[in-house]
C-alpha cells in the first residue's frame, strides 16, 4: 500500500487524456487488439483473455455503472456489474481501485460534484457489501468536467452519469 | 443641470432598485424595474488634448477606453467623433456649447492627456451637462504611470458614470475566470485574471490540472479555487501577486470544493464530501479552524455570505431537487427561499444587499435570475442550453455568468447583463471561458 499515493497521481494524469474508454487510466488497452489466445491456444497475459488482467476486469466483467438523472441509487444492472467486480477485485487482492463519479452536463458545476462524489460512494459502498476490503477503494468526484459523450442529448447524458472503477496496481505487484 | 440629471435619473430608474435616492431630486423616485427600453443618455468625448508629443497615442487610447465604458453600460450612447462641430484643442478653453447641442450631445467630456520625463502619465477631465451649460462636478486628475493608462482611463469613466448615474462605480476592477481549450471531454482548464472589459489577460496557473470557480478575496489580493493538483478536488488559496498557492481546509475528506470568502475576508465558506454526503463548512483563514456548519444526509453546496457577513445562503436538494436557502453565518436552522417551478442553484448576494442572483434549471434551459433575499420579486434575466454561475460588478448592477452552447462543439463563454436583463453582452476572451467572479473596484 505505500506506493499507493504515487500510483494514484499516474492513474489520474492518464485518465484526464480524455480516452474514450473513460476511466482506464493506468491499464493499458492491449485486451482490446483482438489478442485473444496466443498461436499455441494459450491466454495471453494482460489481454482481455487473461481473467487476472486489468483488461479483462474493464471489457468482461464491466468497469462502469449508469444512473438515471439526478440519482444515485444502483440499478440492478448496476447491482450485477458491481458483483463482478468485487468477485474480481476479491480474486485479485494485489489491485486498488479508484471509483470516478461523473454527472451529465445538466446540471450546476457545484451541484454536479457532489452528484459525482454520492454516485462513486454508492458505487463503493456497494462494493464494500460485496466483501471489497474498503481501505482498497477510493472515491473522487469529476463533476461534469470529463464527459465521455460529447453530445447534448439524453443518448449521451446516459453514457455520462456513471461511476467507474479504475483499478490501479498496489503492493505486492 | 437639471436636465442632464433628470435624463440621468430617468436612466437610472429603470435599473436601480428602489431606495436610490439624489441630491437634486425634487421628490423621491419612482421605479418600474419592468420599464421598456430605456432612452440612452447620449455623450460626445472629443480625444483628449495630448498636452506633448509622448502623450500622443496615449491620449487616444485612453478616449476610446472611456467611451467604450460608458457605451458599453448600454445607459450611454455615444456620439461618434467624425459628428463633432466643435473642436476641442486646450484643455483650458470655454465650452462651445452651441456646438454639442446642435448634436445632442447631453453629456460632454473633455481631458487633457501629460508624460512626463519620469514616465508619469497626468491624466485630467471634465464633464460637462450640455443643457444646462454647467460642469457636473468638479475635474479631476489622475496621476499614476504610463502602462497604468487603461485603469487611469477606467477611473475617468467611472467617475463620469457615478456622477451621472448616482450608482457607485465598477469599471476598474478586475474578472478572475477559467480560461479553457481542448475539445469537451478533455478539457484543459486554467486560472485566468483580466480586467472587467477583457483586456490585459493575465494566466495564473498552467493547464496541467482541473481547476474551478475562482473567487476574489474581498480586498482583490487573494484567490479562493477547486483544484485538482493534487490528484484529488480541493479548496485552493493563491496570492495573486507570488501566484503562491497552497490547499486550505477539509484534509480528512475526499472532495472540498465552491469556497467563498467571507465580506471581511477572514473566512472561507466552501463545501466539502465525505461517504457521499457534502455538506458546509467554515474555515479561518488564520489558524486553519474549520467549522462543520450543516449536517444533513443531503447535498448542502454554493454558499455564500450576505454583504454584512450575518447570513448565508446556498443550495441544497433537503427536498428532493436544488432549492436555495438562507441561514445564519454560524449554521443553524436555514429558511428556503425559492419555491418557483425548477431547480435553483449558485445563489450569490449582491454586494449592495438587495438581491440574490442565481441559476434556475427548467426542462431542457438554464437561466440566470435574481430575487429578493426573501425569495420574492423572482426575475429571470436570461435563458439558454446553459447559463451559470453569476457573480456581480461590485456596484450591483451588473451580473457576468457563464453561457455554453451544446453539442460536440459547446464551449463555454462569458456573457454579463445588467439587473433588468437588458445589455446582454459577451465579454471579450482569448479562449472560451468559464466561471467568472468579478473583484472589487481597484483603488
Amino acid at each position: 500500500m505505500k506506493t499507493l499515493p504515487l500510483i494514484l497521481a499516474a492513474t489520474l494524469a492518464l485518465s484526464a487524456c480524455g480516452d474514450r474508454l473513460g476511466g482506464a487510466g493506468g491499464v493499458n488497452d492491449d485486451g482490446f487488439a483482438g489478442g485473444a489466445a496466443g498461436a499455441n491456444g494459450a491466454i495471453v497475459p494482460g489481454s482481455a483473455n487473461d481473467p487476472a488482467s486489468p483488461a479483462y476486469f474493464q471489457a468482461r466483467v464491466g468497469d462502469r455503472v449508469l444512473f438515471a438523472v439526478d440519482q444515485s441509487t444502483i440499478t440492478p444492472e448496476g447491482q450485477a456489474t458491481l458483483r463482478g467486480q468485487a468477485e474480481w477485485l476479491n480474486a485479485n487482492p494485489s489491485y486498488t481501485a479508484l471509483i470516478e463519479g461523473h454527472a451529465d452536463e445538466q446540471g450546476t458545476r457545484e451541484y454536479n460534484l457532489a452528484l459525482g462524489g454520492r454516485r462513486a460512494n454508492a458505487a463503493r459502498d456497494y462494493l464494500i457489501t460485496q466483501g471489497v476490503d474498503a481501505t482498497r477503494l477510493r472515491t473522487i468526484s469529476y463533476g461534469k468536467e470529463r464527459p465521455l459523450e460529447v453530445c447534448s442529448t439524453e443518448e449521451c447524458y446516459a453514457q455520462n452519469r456513471r461511476a467507474v472503477t479504475v483499478l490501479a496496481a498496489g503492493a505486492g505487484v | 443641470m437639471k436636465r442632464l440629471l433628470f435624463a440621468a435619473l430617468t436612466a437610472l430608474a429603470a435599473l436601480a432598485a428602489p431606495q436610490v435616492q439624489a441630491q437634486d431630486q425634487p421628490g423621491p423616485l419612482r421605479i418600474t424595474i419592468t420599464d421598456g427600453v430605456i432612452e440612452p443618455i447620449r455623450f460626445a468625448v472629443p480625444n483628449f488634448v495630448a498636452r506633448n508629443a509622448a502623450a500622443g497615442d496615449i491620449a487616444q487610447d485612453i478616449t476610446r477606453v472611456i467611451s467604450a465604458d460608458l457605451a458599453n453600460t448600454g445607459l450611454f450612447e455615444e456620439i461618434p467623433q467624425d459628428a463633432h462641430i466643435a473642436r476641442v484643442s486646450s484643455f483650458d478653453s470655454s465650452v462651445q456649447w452651441s456646438d454639442w447641442k446642435a448634436i445632442n450631445a447631453q453629456a460632454l467630456i473633455t481631458g487633457s492627456v501629460l508624460v512626463e520625463g519620469d514616465g508619469r502619465l497626468i491624466v485630467q477631465f471634465r464633464l460637462f451637462d450640455v443643457f444646462s451649460e454647467q460642469p457636473l462636478g468638479e475635474g479631476l486628475q489622475f496621476v499614476g504611470t504610463a502602462d497604468g493608462w487603461r485603469r487611469m482611463a477606467h477611473k475617468v469613466a467611472d467617475a463620469a458614470y457615478s456622477r451621472i448615474t448616482g450608482e457607485d462605480p465598477y469599471f476598474d476592477s478586475r474578472v478572475v475566470f477559467v480560461s479553457e481549450t481542448g475539445p469537451k471531454d478533455a478539457r484543459l482548464k486554467r486560472l485566468a485574471i483580466m480586467d472587467y472589459d477583457g483586456a490585459n489577460v493575465q494566466y495564473l496557473t498552467s493547464s496541467d490540472s482541473i481547476v474551478l470557480a475562482p473567487r476574489f478575496s474581498p480586498d482583490g489580493a487573494q484567490i479562493i479555487y477547486t483544484s485538482y493538483e493534487s490528484g484529488f478536488p480541493r479548496v485552493t488559496l493563491m496570492d495573486v501577486a507570488s501566484l503562491q498557492r497552497r490547499t486550505v481546509g477539509g484534509e480528512t475528506q475526499n472532495m472540498s470544493f465552491a469556497p467563498r470568502f467571507s465580506p471581511s475576508g477572514d473566512r472561507v465558506v466552501y463545501s466539502a464530501e465525505a461517504s457521499g454526503n457534502t455538506d458546509l463548512y467554515a474555515l479561518d483563514i488564520a489558524t486553519g479552524a474549520t467549522t462543520r456548519l450543516t449536517s444533513a444526509p443531503s447535498i448542502e453546496t454554493a454558499p455564500s455570505f450576505s454583504p454584512d457577513g450575518s447570513q448565508i445562503v446556498f443550495e441544497s436538494d433537503r427536498s428532493g431537487q436544488p432549492q436555495l436557502y438562507v441561514m445564519p453565518a454560524s449554521g443553524g436552522e436555514a429558511q428556503r427561499i425559492s419555491f418557483g417551478d425548477g431547480r435553483y442553484g449558485t445563489p450569490v448576494w449582491s454586494p449592495r444587499g438587495d438581491y440574490i442572483a442565481f441559476t434556475k434549471q427548467t426542462p431542457g434551459r438554464f437561466h440566470i435570475g435574481v430575487m429578493r433575499t426573501d425569495g420574492s420579486q423572482e426575475r429571470l434575466l436570461t435563458g439558454a442550453f446553459i447559463d451559470e454561475g453569476p457573480t456581480w460588478s461590485p456596484n450591483g448592477r451588473v451580473i457576468m455568468f457563464t453561457r455554453e452552447t451544446p453539442g460536440a462543439a459547446g464551449a463555454p463563454a462569458l456573457y454579463s447583463v445588467d439587473i433588468t436583463g437588458r445589455n446582454l453582452q459577451r465579454a471579450a476572451t482569448p479562449a472560451a471561458a468559464s466561471d467568472p467572479n468579478w473583484g472589487p473596484l481597484l483603488n
